[in-house]
């Protein structure tokens, strides 16, 4: 490892460690021994992540609040829409809702709820939006969830093995394969799924349900099957499309160590080849895989809209679908912020460990 | 010895090794595969469960909104509220009269403004107690006092001026107004006792504790929130309890996957939303089991002219295009629309083709114009028309006015609506062929520009009641905004003297046949403004299987449609098929599929295992090389 790419580390004023922010480090005797030098690098370096963090948040708090007052609609009309509703009735809801308040009143109520984790109450349901979206999350978490650890798995799995045998025609059969189901509309695959494997086709006989994520009449162990059963081809359809991207991130940074010295010395050890791809080439090559699965381990949160819609999959994507069609503002905004957050957790959770797995950075 | 492998150069067996590898992954994925039981059994049926219960599932697109009564605006909600509580009055399956409800009778004073209703006394609530003129009563009250309980409502009691329940079987209800719609009052009478306990009732739900007292025709037993409304019959209904046991609405939000629930039988019945598509209906004509019911529909579907937006008290706003303020432009638009065309080759034949303002399954207050009346298709009379109006052809083709200003019109069209984006073409070619130019507008939210009255045209319709004063209402004055650009009970800007004197006339005549004959006064009237031109009414289009429902109320009965009635005839008439499969189906039959999901987990677990435990010991082998 190289000593070159780690940044100087200075002691400030205060005794207290401070990472350059570029040129020669100065010289001088180091206040504490490496070790320690090194942890409060890290504190330092999580601590600026963390605050990252919380900026991009409030960012995402204010810009939910006027992103979505852009969509055309009025919401009160749109729900009202076609029913027989007086012009007191649109006048009392539009109290209701606050829609009748200057713009600036709306967004610092919004703020000082939305601190409190009150995120108001959504105009179609009636219900506090969080209740909505505590209602819906389980059911994301276990569809996309379940999706994440199979397509990673896969993903990494065939990447590894792809790239190992990089041009053979195993590599090129599984990665046209995968990019194929990467560029299949989800939507489309999803209704495939349902006419062959769940209507029947042909001699393939009907074995799935087609939509909902249970039946509604089994209780104990018979629901916890039930809902696998109702989960097959909405998890396969997931991680058909999804696990092409951890493959060919795998399979891409797995190649650029195939040439490197600590390879070859490893073989010339006379370690098997097979050792010698999961033992040494795996741990080095899964650096940049383990960044993407932060990012669709954030993604994961807003469930998958298309999915979730064509298998009426009762989750959080399709209740953003829901919300954005009237548009029901509290929940979009609410939702958007989930969503968001969910990310850039995610990506700061990442950038946190990362040096843990890779010490070279965030010194 | 060591030797160095070439990592290109696959060792022998690795090959199979892998495959046997990826064919584990593939089956881990399709682990449910070999989930479900027999695949060689019958197609599973829902209409009959294991225990003999009988079960009719509706697949619905919509997800419910409240299970409130007083805050319910959606379809699907206020149709299982006709289900869970009864009203003072229904509509007749044949005809669509008003008939007995929870009154068994009802009549106006002398002066036009009370009226009495006779409750009846063999109506239960589901908890035992007897329903009565005090439940109806403060039912009323609350929605004329309370705002939240005046939600969904309200516009009911907008004219009330008191109700009172002298006895328990006497409800009197003071009118503001005379009103001829008395008979007509679309509200659910709920539980005094059970509701009176309710704090909020801008936020109550009625979600919570199940079942819901209730005394429709069925109880609702259970709610999944976006997954399924379970109903059982209610046995005590006063007109007899339902046929099948259960009724079940299952959610699917995409409307093809609930056309492959109805094929495959997980579901009974599929209506679309509104309708199937052509396409939808066709690939299930020739399906077994099942029927596709091809109904006159209660919509029409219209194109609206922007008659100069304006507040109620006369201030102008939008920028409608000023020739359409002309009636012989509108005469000539609506003369150059080949209403033929539209129903053949946008509707595919599911239409009819549109005359009067209220369509025809609605005898009494169907209108047609007379032959001298009607602005039949004739391109050469309406370019006469555009001539005579002023709007002349200049050398390029298009038609302009004694202002210079060509004849340039947009047309609001909903994004989502193929039908619109399919008629925007041909009026396009047609007015184009006038000299007249047209821009098609398809927005996701046509609400806002249509309410900043911002539109030359715009595609409109609407689903007419049994009584059809609210959407005669809404081109009255008193509809347009207090403000200019805020939304109002207005559908267009039409505000016309002669128009609003009938309105008057028919909503206070309470003998239904001379009510009826100012109704298509009104129609008449509409009809020459030319601001609406009715184009079609669109078929109601829905299949349910003949396997699960032997027989099922249409309405009106005589060929009419089944989801979405004014009533509950369809689910409460239907009557499960004597041949239903008494198999469990696939969805509910949860016993008999854990058993063989567990055993299809058990398979993929041992062959992973099996496949596991064969890499090991090859790899300590080679190990030991």
């Amino acid at each position: 490892m190289s000593s070159e790419s780690t940044p100087a580390l200075v002691k400030g004023a205060a005794g207290v460690e401070s990472t350059a922010s570029g040129g020669p480090a100065p010289a001088g005797p180091p206040a504490r021994s490496p070790r320690s030098r090194t942890t409060a690098a890290y504190l330092r370096y999580a601590a600026g992540k963390l605050a990252g963090a919380a900026v991009s948040l409030f960012a995402v708090l204010v810009t939910s609040f006027f992103l979505f007052r852009l969509i055309p609609g009025d919401p009160v009309k749109q729900m009202t829409g076609g029913r027989q509703v007086s012009t007191e009735q649109i006048a009392a809801m539009r109290r209701e809702f606050g829609l009748d308040l200057p713009l600036w009143q709306q967004f610092t109520q919004y703020c000082g709820k939305a601190l409190t984790g009150d995120f108001g109450t959504s105009y179609q349901f009636r219900a506090p939006v969080m209740d909505k979206i505590t209602e819906a999350l389980p059911a994301t978490l276990l569809l996309t969830g379940t999706a994440f650890v199979i397509y990673t798995l896969l993903g990494i799995w065939l990447g590894s093995r792809s790239a190992w045998r990089n041009g053979a025609a195993g590599d090129r059969a599984n990665t046209a394969f995968a990019l194929t189901l990467y560029s299949v509309p989800s939507f489309w695959l999803g209704l495939l799924l349902i006419i062959t494997l769940s209507v029947g086709i042909g001699p393939i006989p009907g074995l799935f349900p087609t939509g909902g994520m249970e039946s509604g009449s089994t209780t104990g162990f018979d629901r916890v099957l039930d809902i696998a059963h109702h989960m097959v081809l909405p998890v396969i359809t997931l991680v058909a499309v999804e696990y092409a991207r951890t493959l060919l991130v795998m399979r891409s940074s797995l190649l650029d160590e195939m040439g490197s010295d600590y390879l070859t010395t490893a073989r010339a050890k006379g370690l098997r080849d097979d050792l010698v791809r999961r033992k040494h080439a795996v741990p080095n090559a899964m650096l940049p895989t383990v960044t993407l699965l932060f990012v669709n381990l954030g993604t994961t949160v807003a469930g998958a809209i298309l999915v979730e819609t064509v298998f009426s999959w009762p989750g959080l994507g399709g209740l953003f679908y829901q919300a954005l069609s009237v548009p029901d503002l509290p929940l979009v905004q609410a939702l958007f912020f989930v969503f968001a957050s969910a990310v850039i957790l995610m990506n700061t959770l990442a950038d946190v460990i990362y040096p843990l797995l890779d010490p070279r950075v965030g010194r | 010895m060591v030797t160095r492998v070439s990592s290109r150069t696959p060792r022998p067996g690795r090959r199979l090794r892998t495959l046997l590898a990826s064919g584990a992954a593939a089956l881990a994925l399709t682990a449910g595969a070999v989930v479900p039981g027999n695949p060689l059994a019958p197609v599973p049926s829902e209409a009959r469960a294991d225990d003999g219960k009988t079960t009719l599932t509706v697949a619905v697109a919509q997800s419910v909104d409240s299970l409130s009564p007083f805050l319910a605006q959606r379809l699907l909600s206020t149709s299982i509220h006709r289900l869970m509580y009864d009203y003072l009055t229904n509509y007749d399956a044949k005809d669509s009269r008003a008939i007995p409800g929870l009154a068994t009778a009802w009549e106006p004073s002398e002066d036009k403004l009370t009226w009495t209703y006779t409750i009846r006394s063999d109506s239960k609530w589901s908890d035992g107690q007897q329903a009565t003129a005090e439940d109806a009563a403060w039912t009323f009250n609350k929605m004329m006092t309370d705002e939240g309980a005046a939600t969904s409502n309200g516009s009911f009691v907008g004219n009330f001026e008191e109700v009172t329940a002298p006895s328990k079987d006497k409800l009197v209800i003071r009118l503001k107004e005379p009103q001829a719609t008395m008979a007509a009052l679309d509200v659910p009478i709920v539980p005094k006792h059970v509701w009176e306990k309710v704090d909020d009732f801008s936020k109550f739900n009625n979600d919570k504790d199940f079942p819901i007292v209730g005394n429709g025709p069925f109880i609702l037993t259970d709610y999944k929130v976006d997954s399924y409304v379970k109903l059982k019959a209610n046995k005590d209904f006063w007109r007899g309890a339902p046929k099948f046991d259960e009724l079940v609405f299952r959610y699917y939000k995409d409307q093809d996957a609930a056309v492959a629930a109805l094929r495959k039988g997980e579901v009974s019945f599929v209506a679309g939303s509104p309708s199937l598509t052509p396409a939808q209906s066709a690939s299930l004509e020739n399906a077994p089991d099942i029927k596709v019911n091809d109904a006159p529909g209660r919509r029409f579907f219209a194109l609206a002219v922007n008659p100069g937006a304006r507040t109620k008290d006369g201030q102008k706003f939008g920028d409608g295009h000023p020739a359409l303020l002309d009636q012989k432009v509108r005469h000539a638009l609506f003369r150059s629309v080949d209403r033929k065309t539209i129903i053949d080759k946008v509707f595919q034949g599911h239409a009819v083709e549109g005359e009067g303002y209220i369509p025809p399954r609605f005898a009494d207050y169907f209108w047609k114009p007379s032959a001298e009346q009607k602005l039949s298709y004739d391109p050469a009379a309406a370019a006469a028309l555009l001539d005579e109006a002023g709007y002349r052809k200049n050398s390029a083709g298009k038609r302009v006015g004694e202002d210079g200003r060509p004849l340039d019109f947009r047309i609001l069209c909903h994004a989502t609506d193929p039908n619109d984006k399919a008629i925007g073409k041909y009026l396009q070619e047609w007015w184009g062929d006038l000299g007249i130019g047209l821009k098609v507008d398809c927005l996701d939210n046509v609400s806002d520009p249509w309410y900043a009255g911002e539109y030359d045209l715009a595609f409109d319709g609407w689903s007419v009641n049994p009584d059809p004063d609210f959407v005669l209402s809404i081109h009255t004055c008193a509809a347009l905004p207090a403000k200019a650009k805020e939304s109002a009970a207005t559908d267009n800007f039409i505000c016309d003297q002669q128009y609003d004197e009938l309105y008057k006339k028919q909503l206070a005549e309470y003998d239904p046949a001379k009510r009826a004959e100012l109704v298509r006064q009104l129609e008449s009237r509409l009809y020459d403004t030319g601001y609406m031109n009715v184009m079609a009414y669109p078929n109601a289009v829905e299949a349910y299987r003949t396997d699960h429902i032997e027989s099922i109320t249409t309405m009106p009965s005589d060929g009419g449609n089944i989801y979405g009635q004014d009533g509950y005839w369809s689910w409460w008439s239907a009557v499960p098929a004597a041949g239903a499969s008494s198999s469990a189906s696939s969805d509910s039959g949860g016993s008999s599929t854990g058993v063989l999901v567990g055993v299809g987990i058990a398979v993929v677990v041992l062959v992973g295992g099996g496949l596991l435990f064969a890499m090991r010991r090859r790899s300590t082998a080679e190990d030991r090389e």
